[in-house]
């Protein structure tokens, strides 16, 4: 218990699916272009999970065009329409370094039973 | 702007630490969070008795047993019980004061931009490159035993001393520091806390003064 959770609270959000490293996920991410707004997914492998309470974020890790594409975001981002979780994956690493190093089939991630 | 009126508004709080929140644009923001448990006004100082007008608050709990027989003689005139912190809001509008009254965060409203007094946190004995940014002296390249020594410190038989006001290693920290045009990002009036945008001087625990910026908005 810190002094501060009761201010983070409001802060939180509870509709926060249960992802971890490994998993591949569709983040919905909301756009606001003036006055439109629109949601864009961004889908990639859950790289990593850092930090705790407001301050906690994740990294997905997606290739696009050949090139390796990483976006952090707070998991309790109001940027964040909705996170999707396509596939669970299993890991045994905390930090999925790694995979910046393979690519193609060797960047797969072998999907949990 | 000499004939302005000047209407700041002050209250005494405590640091809580700090954490972040997200504006209206989707952005983090760090924030400061203050406490003010209610702030209660001693004295109004008035241009007739005391030449000036302010507002004197009081902040702080204290075992009533412990205030000063003088002290708690001015609680007494006050009305209140004794607390342990007193400040003074030079404003020129007093006419919203009563003594006896209790000032709650609410003084301030999101938005405003404010200036916050407080004490630094102690760095105990420091060297010159921790207190005054000096460069000091390279890693190696032949330097000997001067890495983090601050040079020469002046001339030779002219003037034959070391000027005063020479920045040497010294007790560093533990000043009174003013951070100022700090945002207030949000009140919570049901708790009494103000998040202020930024960070100010001291520890978590420290009392610190915050008065609307007198430089403005």
């Amino acid at each position: 218990m810190q002094t501060l959770d009761a201010v983070d609270a409001a802060s939180l959000r509870s509709d926060v699916p249960d992802f971890r490293v490994g998993d591949t996920v569709k983040v919905h991410v909301n756009i606001i272009e003036g006055s439109r707004s629109r949601v864009q997914v961004f889908q990639g492998i859950v790289l990593k999970r850092q930090g705790d309470g407001v301050r906690e974020t994740f990294t997905v890790r997606k290739i696009s065009f050949q090139v390796g594409v990483e976006r952090t975001f707070p998991v309790h981002s109001p940027v964040i329409d909705h996170i999707e979780i396509v596939s669970r994956g299993h890991v045994r690493r905390a930090k999925l370094y790694y995979l910046r190093d393979l690519r193609g089939k060797a960047a797969r991630i072998r999907e949990k039973r | 702007m000499a004939n302005n009126t000047n209407t700041r508004k002050g209250l005494l709080g405590t640091k809580l630490g700090m954490t972040q929140v997200w504006d209206a644009d989707n952005n983090v923001v760090p924030v400061t969070v203050i406490a003010a448990e209610p702030n209660v006004v001693t004295q109004i100082r008035t241009a007739e008795t005391d030449g000036y007008t302010a507002v004197q608050i009081a902040y702080g709990s204290i075992d009533p047993r412990k205030a000063s027989k003088p002290a708690a003689g001015h609680f007494a005139k006050a009305g209140v019980t004794p607390r342990r912190h007193l400040a003074e809001v030079r404003t020129d509008d007093i006419s919203g004061y009563e003594v006896g009254q209790e000032l709650s965060a609410e003084v301030f409203e999101a938005g405003t931009v404010v200036d916050v007094t407080g004490t630094s946190k102690g760095k105990g004995w420091a060297g010159v490159m921790k207190r005054y940014n000096f460069r000091g002296d390279d890693h190696s390249h032949g330097a000997h035993r001067n890495h983090r020594k601050p040079g020469s410190i002046g001339a030779c038989a002219t003037p034959g001393r070391v000027f005063k006001g020479q920045r040497m290693a010294g007790r560093m920290g533990g000043d009174r520091v003013t951070v100022q045009n700090l945002h207030i990002q949000a009140v919570d009036a049901e708790k009494n806390l103000l998040l202020v945008s930024g960070a100010i001087p001291g520890p978590k625990g420290q009392l610190v003064f915050v008065r609307t910026a007198v430089k403005g908005a």
